[in-house]
């Protein structure tokens, strides 16, 4: 009698077990379908409308991305983005593996030093923004302290210089981010078996050339990645702009992200904003997809 | 920490490895010693000295006024990242769970659709979602931000619980599931005991991006329901009057305190959590 008393419960108990899985995940699969990829679409058809301050859907064709091409504004935002990019990323690569590679030779109070070099990645690129432009403040900042120190005649004043403000910048995100590179190579460094180290010493490669030609190399992978998230930083550059130089002066030292919420958000130009959000879209995805696509067949090959 | 034991004897080299070393420190330590220093200067102090220039007097009238401007909104923000944070913590833990150990036909390619969102330029989707938060009725609250940041944290969220969840031997939930363990007594009393560290990761990488999240909170909030990064802008950039430099800093530091102590106190796990969320997402 029991028995059948359990097998009566036990099947609709079954049935609800084998949905509750699909049940739980069902919200999120609406939130990414809705949220990530519905909402991608719908910011497509609205790059094909002449949308201002309010959405339209009066198709214009490929019109806001013709205007694109001809905007001086973006054409400024884009190559502010190339060289932005390049030299923060250039910059935080070289920066990241010298500090993690001096780290790694059996530093005493390594701990303490790797906190500090991390710090800023802790602190929002509204506050990084915030500091440096008082530190690179042209009067008051840097340019005042090493003349008073004793160096008479020295000028910087980046910032208000159309020409160079994009290189303040650079100073900025590099001081936020190499220390995440530092780190990410530090991981990678302790992952070397040590006995390749002492190998090559017993031949006798100096340490330089062994971390040169035997080390480095080994880590492509972390390089890899570090180029990923410092290019993917780069390309959604907003806050540090808005806090720094809020694209000035002028609009010398505009990034796509700052052109975006410009022509959107303030200007009522939604049909433009939209087709430079999507261009912002393809240059993440001309990054990420062979970088996805090669994670996905090494770990199908695991 | 690496023992004393082994440490080779100063030489040259070693000299100069420990100077440079040493001097990256000072360099990244100094926008903080200045942004302290200047956070207790009088505007006076400030003009007549520079930026490494030791104040005259302390003052905290700095950090009084900067209080007075961006408080409320230190609270607005408390209000919307703990909210966040918890929910997009849960629903990351339950979908990791669902995703690593009740597999399905096209539960990985939806894995597959959620990871796009740990690269989204959020730009792609902030004129879609405003609207949406508009029909809400959501718009300028502190609740809609919460809602977005849930919606646009939960790649990183499940991402981080699947990882973890993965590595759990399937044999565990199996025998739990013969013993007649059900879907969330599994959950709740075999694996979320065992995800403390990855739920730490989990809660410092949310709190981290959302306090200081600005494209958010200036797209989606206004006026009373801003968030602190959105209020330390518009005092920095606001050119009426006098720049007080000091308000400035001591704003600044308000800002970005919170983060600061959370990565003093738990840096191990924000650390972990940056670079899990590089290398694998």
């Amino acid at each position: 009698m029991s028995s059948t008393a359990v097998f009566a419960k036990a099947s609709p108990l079954d049935a609800l077990q084998n949905w509750l899985p699909k049940l739980v995940l069902a919200p999120s699969m609406l939130i990414v379908l809705v949220g990530f990829y519905g909402y991608i679409f719908w910011t497509f058809l609205l790059s094909f409308t002449n949308s201002r301050f309010m959405p339209s859907y009066k198709w214009v064709g490929f019109q806001q991305y013709l205007r694109l091409w001809d905007n001086d504004r973006w054409w400024v935002a884009s190559k502010n983005l190339l060289v932005f990019g390049g030299l923060f990323i250039a910059i935080s690569l070289v920066i990241g593996v010298v500090l993690a590679v001096l780290l790694d030779q059996r530093i005493r109070r390594e701990g303490f030093i790797r906190t500090v070099y991390l710090y800023p990645m802790a602190l929002s690129m509204i506050v990084t923004g915030t500091a440096w432009k008082w530190l690179l403040n042209p009067g008051l900042g840097l340019d005042k302290l090493l003349r008073d120190w004793g160096w008479d005649g020295f000028r910087f004043d980046w910032l208000v210089d159309p020409d160079r403000v994009v290189y303040c910048l650079v100073i900025a995100a590099v001081w936020q981010s190499s220390g995440f590179v530092m780190a990410l190579f530090l991981a990678g460094l302790r992952g070397v078996d040590p006995s390749i180290i002492r190998a090559a010493q017993v031949d006798g490669a100096s340490l330089p050339s062994i971390y040169l030609r035997i080390v480095l190399p080994s880590l492509r992978p972390v390089f890899f990645s570090a180029l990923m998230i410092l290019a993917h930083i780069a390309i959604k550059s907003f806050d540090l702009v808005a806090a720094m130089t809020a694209g000035g002066p002028g609009y010398a030292s505009d990034l796509p992200a700052m052109f975006m919420y410009a022509h959107t958000f303030t200007r009522g130009q939604m049909g433009l904003g939209a087709a430079s959000a999507m261009l912002m879209l393809g240059a993440v995805l001309a990054i990420i997809v062979p970088y996805l696509y090669s994670e996905l067949r090494n770990k199908r090959h695991d | 920490m690496t023992s004393v034991v082994g440490h080779k004897p100063f030489s040259p080299s070693r000299l100069a490895i420990h100077a440079t070393l040493l001097l990256a420190c000072a360099v990244y330590l100094v926008p903080l010693v200045v942004m302290l220093l200047t956070s207790f200067k009088t505007p006076d102090d400030i003009r007549g000295g520079n930026l490494l220039s030791w104040p005259d007097v302390f003052t905290v009238i700095g950090w009084a006024k900067a209080w007075d401007s961006v408080g409320g909104f230190f609270w607005n923000s408390v209000k919307i990242t703990v909210p966040a944070v918890v929910i997009s913590t849960l629903l990351g833990a339950l979908n990791g769970y669902v995703l690593s150990m009740w597999r399905f036909r096209g539960s990985q390619l939806f894995f597959g659709l959620l990871l796009f969102g740990c690269f989204l330029p959020f730009q792609v989707i902030l004129l879609p979602a405003s609207f949406t938060l508009g029909k809400l009725g959501l718009a300028n609250t502190t609740t809609g931000l919460v809602l977005v940041h849930v919606v646009y944290g939960l790649a990183f969220t499940t991402l981080f619980f699947r990882n973890f969840y993965v590595s759990i031997p399937d044999a565990l939930v199996r025998a739990a599931r013969l013993d007649g363990a059900g879907f969330f007594t599994i959950f709740g009393r075999i694996l979320l005991p065992m995800s403390v560290p990855t739920i730490m990761v989990c809660l410092i990488w949310q709190f981290t991006q959302i306090w200081n999240d600005f494209l958010f909170g200036v797209v989606f909030a206004s006026g009373d329901s801003q968030p602190i990064t959105v209020a330390l802008n518009n005092l920095v950039n606001t050119s009426t009057g006098a720049k007080e430099y000091n308000v400035d800093m001591a704003a600044a530091m308000i800002a970005g305190l919170p983060t600061l102590v959370v990565y003093v106190l738990a840096g191990k796990y924000f650390l972990r959590g940056l670079t899990a969320g590089a290398v694998k997402g």
